[in-house]
């Protein structure tokens, strides 16, 4: 028996172990619906599964925690009325295809019902693609790309989709005569960046827009804006638009601020949060726009009491990401209870039949927007509401 | 069993190697076609066939060459993206999707030796952490290309473009691959059994060079470059066609990972795969193909097989990495070990077994 | 912007790649391990300083101070626990089990502080100042100032102190060192506590220049170094300095001049040329094979 023997035994050791945990892994939770049922009484209660993933570790755990963060919020408050009881489990797919192809498994393993999407966009393109293929009903909470939908009956978003923000982006600076020279600076190493960027190109094209110059960065690159933002300078850029999210528009604004440049800057969906980062000098950001459906600051009552349970929960302010979750988990609640959904007489299926048939035809109110609805190919429609950023505070426009 | 004891210790190994991937390979396929397999089980089969292939490939280098190479997931791209581009393609030329994939891989593999062989000639001639810094490089550089290039079919054409979409295609044009959005809506035709192949085809490839004339060659190299020169031994010849070899096997990997997923993105080949790769080989032990599939197994398995710990599942994986470094590498479990191998020997001597040590 | 602008800007991120080389070089100079979890290391500086100094209000300097003595006591518990059981093992080995390290700081950072980023604020105000056109930071000035002080005090401290001299010993042959009376694995473990103190100042350097606070923080600008610290001639200590600030300006006039789509090529593509010429490195001691 020699070393490299030894190092075999111990890692097929390893192996048969991690088999036997994987297995015993999944069994688990599989068993508490069966418990908690029965301390409910059993008969009777609808116990609903639903599965999400999204990156949980990882540099993009900022996304994926938060919309568990929002969707536990619902899943809590639903369950607390009695009725339809939600059982959710989020896997993490650490913004990789690949490992959301596992965590997808792996729902499917647990019993899962219908799912809450993915929540980025290159992840969710396979899960989209499974889940259309397995037919379990789908809804992905913010990957915007239109690939995850595009001619799959089942899958739906709650967020806008990339053209949808990159051309209203566009149409928006166009109407409002906004700009004479656009410059964007946008990640050239992501999806979601990318895909809004192309189409904000496109549709400025139509529209006469003049983009002066179009700088870049990557995953590698992410600290240092200072050559980016010399260039729009010099190109005499008078709005910037950033399809990025919070988390480089903030050191963009930073290091802008520092070298003195102040165009309007313009940003999409992902830019909301940026005011609650903890830290930030929201003086940053003033006079910046957001194409955004939703705002921590929206005094309605529904808002107000979401923020308020978030804060008490997890101590932070929430984003945009954590109320598509808190929207995805009450459309789902919505059109279940109308469609009677029972996973005691349905298979997953009927269950995704009868889903895509209420979502199609329904109308719904959350926090991201009042009376929305989806069209057969999945987008959502709801008004994308610009406002701008005045007193570290978003004022509609 | 006479002919068994008359082989050398490295010929039994090598069969055994064989006859555990095979049988591996029966019994998932008998559970597959069963239907004994989980959801997740299932889903991971043909990326643990990848990354085994993979592992053999950089084992190939390291193990064998003694070369750290940290930007192995490069070659996994380009064989990734031309043979995910290749099947693409060849959707309506080929139908049946075995042969199709077979095409796919091949390009792969073509594809990724041509950039092995490329980078191969200045790299080799570096030594130690310079020439792993300069492939870490290299990998880079792969991963920054590849997300911008823009290439679609229209009407028969293949066209190109780097950094902006600049094809302009006609309507009955499809784009395949897109920059940084990468290559989508991929027909999933990627196959345990085609896995199983490959890994098959890897092992033969490597055994066979390892005894060849070439492979004692490269060995001598490894163990003393100066000694090996020496006496006439072309160094540098022998290395690069070990690392073509090398990177046309990972190449190979990349083409069928990619097959396997509707979606295919130049990032996820990053310094992180690289090295995730390189932790296989060398927990696996280098030069150990047996340990490197094992090893590239459990090591794809564990943070699935971890998934009950939610929140916690990455740190535990950590914590198992480092223990298991500690534990294989601690100098009594070694002594213990080694007593006990001595006692066998030992025994084995005094029966008057052949022994071949 | 002239050309002198991008330059400035160049060297204010070479400074803090510079600084974290040193870090990565002085370990590798003497352990001769490749320590993947320098980068971590820094990211945990940063948030002790955060914490300290923005949300507690500590006095800037004793913040870093602060820091500098949590990632010093964590980089001699890390080198007790993960490396020093590994002194006889290959190389590989070792490289692998700082990996592990990197992924368990950056997991347990992620439980602890949650992965939402923290906006740091700089420990000196975020002001720059006019010279004759040229725009130049606070920080980029501090940056460097701390950057050559450190890479002095740690030139003079290798060659002229008795542990520095027992460092240059275990460097240079472990054995030897050992049979000269050295304490080989007291010196190696005191060399880690001066990398992760260093790490401290680097952490909070990048981060008051890069303001963004993640568990993820440190990794990839701890690569982005480590490159830099090759690229001097790593195991050098005026190479890791030079090699980072030349990796800082290289990134910044390609993306000005050539790219920013393929800045990072660019700057890999120079990284190979030039060890292709100096395969040690710009500063790194060409080695001597015996025969």
């Amino acid at each position: 028996m020699n070393m490299k023997k030894f190092f075999a035994i111990l890692l097929a050791a390893m192996m048969v172990f991690s088999l036997a945990a994987c297995s015993g892994g999944s069994d688990e939770p599989a068993a508490e619906p069966a418990e908690s049922g029965e301390a409910e009484g059993g008969e009777g209660v609808v116990q609903i599964h639903i599965g999400a993933t999204g990156p949980l570790t990882g540099g993009a755990a900022i996304y994926g925690q938060a919309v568990k963060n929002g969707a536990e919020i619902a899943v809590d408050e639903i369950n607390e009325m009695g009725g339809i009881q939600f059982i959710f489990q989020m896997e993490d797919d650490t913004h990789d295809p690949e490992k959301a192809e596992n965590a997808y498994n792996a729902l499917v393993d647990w019993g899962m019902d219908m799912m809450m999407g993915t929540v980025t966009s290159a992840p969710a393109e396979v899960t989209a693609a499974d889940a259309y293929a397995d037919r379990y009903f789908f809804l992905t909470p913010s990957a915007s790309s239109t690939n995850v939908i595009d001619g799959k009956d089942n899958i739906f978003q709650m967020c806008f989709t990339d053209p949808n923000q990159g051309s209203g982006s566009a149409t928006y600076i166009a109407e409002n005569n906004m700009a004479e020279k656009i410059a964007i600076i946008w990640k050239n190493d992501d999806s979601y960046s990318t895909g809004i960027r192309n189409t904000f190109v496109e549709k400025a094209g139509e529209l006469g827009l003049n983009i002066v110059t179009e700088e870049t960065f990557t995953e590698a690159t992410k600290t240092d804006f200072s050559v980016q933002i010399a260039k729009c300078q010099e190109a005499g850029a008078d709005l910037v638009f950033l399809p990025m999210y919070y988390e480089p528009a903030s050191l963009i604004l930073n290091q802008a601020n520092a070298a003195g440049y102040a165009p309007t800057w313009f940003g999409v969906d992902g830019m909301d949060g940026i005011l609650t980062m903890e830290g930030f000098d929201t003086s940053l950001a003033e006079g910046v726009v957001v194409l955004t459906p939703y705002s921590a600051d929206d005094d309605s009552e529904l808002n107000q009491n979401f923020v308020a349970k978030y804060q008490e929960k997890f101590g932070e302010i929430p984003n945009q990401f954590a109320a598509d979750g808190y929207d995805c988990i009450y459309a789902l609640y919505q059109a279940a209870t109308a469609a009677g959904i029972d996973p005691a007489t349905m298979d997953h299926e009927a269950i995704c039949d009868a889903m895509v048939a209420q979502f199609t035809s329904m109308t719904f109110n959350g926090l991201t927007g009042a009376d929305m609805t989806w069209g057969a190919d999945g987008t959502v429609s709801k008004m994308p509401n610009a406002v701008v950023i005045e007193n570290g505070a978003y004022v509609g426009m | 069993m006479n002919r068994l004891k008359a082989m050398n210790r490295t010929t039994r190994t090598n069969y055994l190697t064989y006859i555990l991937v095979i049988a591996a390979y029966v019994i998932l396929e008998v559970m597959l076609k069963g239907g004994g397999l989980k959801a997740a089980t299932k889903g991971m089969l043909v990326p643990i066939c990848a990354y085994i292939v993979m592992a053999l490939s950089l084992n190939l280098t390291v193990g064998v060459m003694g070369e750290l190479s940290l930007g192995h997931a490069g070659f996994m791209s380009v064989g990734a993206f031309t043979g995910t581009a290749a099947t693409m393609c060849l959707v309506d030329a080929v139908p049946n999707t075995a042969v199709r994939l077979c095409i796919g891989i091949i390009v792969g593999a073509i594809a990724a030796a041509i950039v092995g062989f490329l980078i191969g000639i200045p790299v080799l001639r570096l030594r130690g952490d310079y020439l792993a810094i300069v492939t870490l490089a290299f990998g880079e550089i792969i991963k920054s290309l590849v997300g911008n290039v823009y290439m679609g079919v229209d009407q028969g054409h293949l066209k190109f473009s780097m950094f902006t979409n600049e094809l302009n295609m006609s309507p009955e044009g499809k784009i395949i691959i897109e920059g940084a959005m990468g290559i989508r809506s991929i027909p999933k035709i990627a196959t345990f059994t085609a896995g199983f192949v490959l890994i098959m085809i890897s092992l033969i490839v490597i055994f066979h060079m390892v005894g060849s004339r070439s492979g004692r060659a490269i060995m001598a190299v490894r163990d003393n470059y100066i000694a090996a020169e020496s006496i006439g031994i072309p160094a540098f010849r022998y290395k690069i066609t070990a690392f073509t070899i090398s990177a046309a096997m990972a190449g190979a990997a990349g083409a069928l990972f990619g097959n396997n997923y509707s979606s295919l993105i130049a990032s996820k080949f990053n310094i992180d795969t690289s090295i995730l790769i390189l932790v296989f080989v060398v927990l696996g032990g280098q030069g150990n193909m047996l340990g490197s599939i094992i090893a590239a197994a459990a090591l794809t398995i564990l943070p699935e097989a971890l998934r009950s710990f939610a929140d916690y599942r990455m740190l535990m994986y950590a914590v198992i990495l480092i223990a298991v470094m500690l534990v294989s590498n601690n100098q009594k479990i070694k002594d213990i070990l080694k007593n006990a191998a001595e006692k066998r020997t030992g025994k084995k001597l005094a029966e008057g077994g052949a022994s071949d040590e | 912007m002239s050309f002198l602008n991008y330059l400035v800007s160049g060297l204010s991120l070479g400074s803090v790649y510079a600084i974290i080389a040193l870090g990565y070089t002085m370990v590798y100079g003497i352990a001769k391990m490749l320590n993947f979890a320098h980068g971590d290391v820094i990211m945990v500086g940063a948030y002790i300083c955060f914490f300290a100094f923005t949300r507690y209000g500590l006095n800037p300097f004793l913040s870093v101070v602060l820091a500098m003595l949590v990632c010093t006591c964590l980089g001699i518990v890390i080198e007790k626990l993960a490396y020093k059981p590994l002194r006889a093992a290959p190389s590989l080995a070792v490289l692998i089990t700082a990996i592990g390290v990197s992924y368990l700081l950056q997991n347990l950072a992620l439980l602890f502080w949650s992965s939402n980023p923290k906006v740091f604020n700089p420990i000196i105000p975020n002001k720059s100042i006019n010279i004759g056109g040229l725009t130049v930071s606070y920080i980029t000035i501090l940056a460097i100032v701390v950057c050559v002080a450190i890479m002095i005090v740690l030139t003079t401290f290798i060659n002229k102190t008795k542990l520095g001299k027992a460092m240059r010993a275990v460097s240079e042959d472990k054995g030897a060192a050992q049979l000269m009376g050295i304490d080989v694995n007291t010196t190696i473990s005191v060399t880690f506590a001066i990398g992760s103190g260093l790490a401290a100042i680097a952490g909070v350097l990048l981060c008051s220049a890069y303001p963004n606070l993640t568990p993820t923080t440190g990794s990839m600008p701890g690569i982005k170094a480590f490159t830099a610290a090759v690229f001097g001639g790593i195991g050098s200590i005026p190479g890791a300095f030079l090699g980072g600030l030349l990796l800082g300006i290289i990134e910044n006039l390609a993306k000005a001049y050539i790219s920013t789509q393929i800045s990072d090529a660019i700057v890999f593509g120079v990284l190979i040329i030039v060890l292709l010429v100096k395969p040690a490195g710009l500063l790194g001691k060409p080695t001597r094979e015996k025969v």
